[in-house]
């Protein structure tokens, strides 16, 4: 007998559970407003990129165009698909010290694989992520890219 | 040539007067049945492409996505564009596949669903063959479509296919038990096989309310085995993705592939058109006894409209379940025919035919 009553509940448990899943999936059916898709294309003026995106490496530069980066070389050096390249001179200071000055921080944007590993270990914290994400070009050449700009130097404090 | 959209048969059977005026009547029957053969090709392409875009929509919705959205307006003719990619695809030569059968095999599923179409009533007087067996035939023809599944996973010398194909088999076989019995019950009320005098019946009332409980059960057990014969939604263990990469399909391209793709959805819309014959009154507007004006507004909707209206309903609670309810595996799915629809469905029988006999229905 108890196994007869069981076997009518089972039924019933189960329908209800099922009932209750439609009732999920019919909630956001008949509620178009719950929609999370970026209609791309049409929102680029408003699109906003999450905070964790990354998108590409620069570094970033202040009003006087300086850069905080010392041309230590660790970026090249943890970068795991070698897209890093940091060419750099010796210069003799006036109280006739070298030192190491920067002069191309190279970046190979088609190498990347936005890992964050020379970010992350920059000493001087030169070197950020952007949130532009549009890079497709015609030419291969032009993933590559200088990230210092010209002219730009080595500001004052970062050597501290 | 009278043309009343809510009784088609004075415009048919003229149609087939001038005819029979016009020419011999062996000729008149042979262009009577190209006009309906293209009449159905057209409505099997156009209906089978919509259900694929409305599926979409509704998946999309219910994911919280849009679907299709870039060709046209809401994307209304992604579709069309999908079948025009897929005609132009390679149709790839598979290596020690059984190239007769290979090639068969989509056109014994497409036609299946292809001959179940002629005995479905749309609306009063538009039904190609009224069948005294209708609801047999269709029982009989649109099974066959297994046959098919069978033989694409056979032929194609892959294991996967072959996986698929045999699930698929062990799952008609069973499930065909139900969908028989759940409309045997509906028979036994109706007290007839053949569609038009089944829809008769239920002018003053669907058999959904008229039969009340075992009607009810009935259209549950006819649901949930519909779906899994259409090898659908939680049921689609023939074609599960995350295991058979495609089941029986996974080595055909281009417009065999579209020949399964619009089967499957084809013979959605059949199962769904049989329930809404059966249980829902097909064409028959819904009438509330007593109600004499509520009747006459429901009178003025076309018979036609009424046949979508209540065979896209059906089409939606499938569509519902399949993108709610996770797969099942072989044996949750044997379990569920063999100890639960068919015990249940066999004395929902016994019940229908007491009820008839005791005159209980309305």
């Amino acid at each position: 007998m108890k196994s007869i009553f069981n076997y009518f509940k089972e039924i019933f448990v189960a329908i209800a559970a099922l009932l209750k899943g439609m009732k999920v999936t019919g909630y956001y059916f008949v509620h178009p407003g719950q929609i999370v898709t970026q209609q791309y294309p049409e929102n680029r003026a408003s699109l906003q990129m999450f905070e964790r995106f990354k998108g590409e490496v620069v570094m970033p530069h202040d009003e006087k165009n300086e850069h905080k980066c010392t041309a230590c070389g660790i970026c090249e050096i943890n970068c795991p698909n070698g897209s890093i390249e940091i060419i750099s001179e010796m210069l003799l200071s006036q109280e006739g010290k070298k030192k190491r000055v920067l002069s191309k921080h190279i970046y190979h944007l088609g190498m990347c694989t936005f890992c964050n590993l020379c970010v992350k270990t920059c000493p001087s914290n030169a070197l950020k992520m952007d949130q532009t994400f549009e890079h497709a070009v015609f030419d291969r050449a032009k993933l590559t890219k200088v990230l210092n700009k010209p002219g730009s130097v080595l500001s004052k404090g970062a050597e501290e | 040539m009278k043309f009343n959209i809510y009784d088609l048969s004075s415009f048919t059977s003229s149609f087939d007067q001038l005819l029979m005026e016009n020419f011999s009547p062996f000729w008149a029957v042979a262009i009577e049945m190209i006009l309906i053969g293209i009449a159905i090709l057209a409505f099997y392409a156009v209906v089978g492409l919509y259900l694929v875009y409305a599926e979409r929509k509704v998946c999309a919705f219910m994911q919280c996505r849009v679907g299709p959205n870039r060709v046209g307006p809401y994307g209304f003719f992604q579709t069309i564009a999908d079948l025009i990619k897929l005609l132009m695809k390679e149709l790839i030569p598979i290596k020690n596949a059984d190239k007769l059968l290979f090639n068969l095999a989509p056109f014994i599923v497409i036609i299946a669903s292809f001959m179940a179409i002629a005995a479905i009533p749309f609306a009063k007087g538009l039904h190609a063959i009224d069948f005294n067996i209708g609801i047999f035939y269709i029982m009989a023809v649109s099974s066959l479509g297994v046959v098919g599944i069978l033989i694409a996973g056979w032929s194609s010398n892959n294991k996967y296919s072959l996986i698929g194909a045999m699930r698929s088999g062990a799952q008609i076989v069973s499930y065909e038990l139900s969908v028989g019995l759940s409309l045997i019950t509906i028979v036994i009320l109706a007290g007839s096989l053949q569609l038009s005098t089944i829809v008769e019946a239920q002018r003053e009332g669907w058999f959904l309310f008229t039969g009340h409980i075992p009607a009810l059960i009935a259209f549950l057990v006819f649901l949930v085995a519909a779906t899994a014969e259409t090898n659908r939604g939680p049921f689609d263990l023939a074609e599960a993705e995350s295991e058979l990469t495609a089941g029986f399909h996974t080595e055909y391209s281009g417009i065999k592939f579209a020949f399964f793709f619009l089967a499957e959805y084809m013979n959605m819309f059949i199962v769904a058109s049989i329930a809404a014959t059966m249980f829902l009154g097909g064409w028959m507007p819904f009438h509330v006894g007593g109600w004499v004006a509520f009747n006459d507004v429901m009178d003025f909707i076309p018979p036609f409209l009424w046949y979508i209206g209540k065979t896209a309903f059906i089409i939606f609670i499938m569509m519902w379940f399949k993108w709610t309810f996770p797969r099942l595996r072989i044996d949750q799915l044997l379990t569920l025919e063999w100890k639960y629809l068919l015990p249940i469905n066999l004395v929902n029988i016994l019940i229908m035919a007491f009820v008839v006999l005791m005159g209980w229905h309305f």
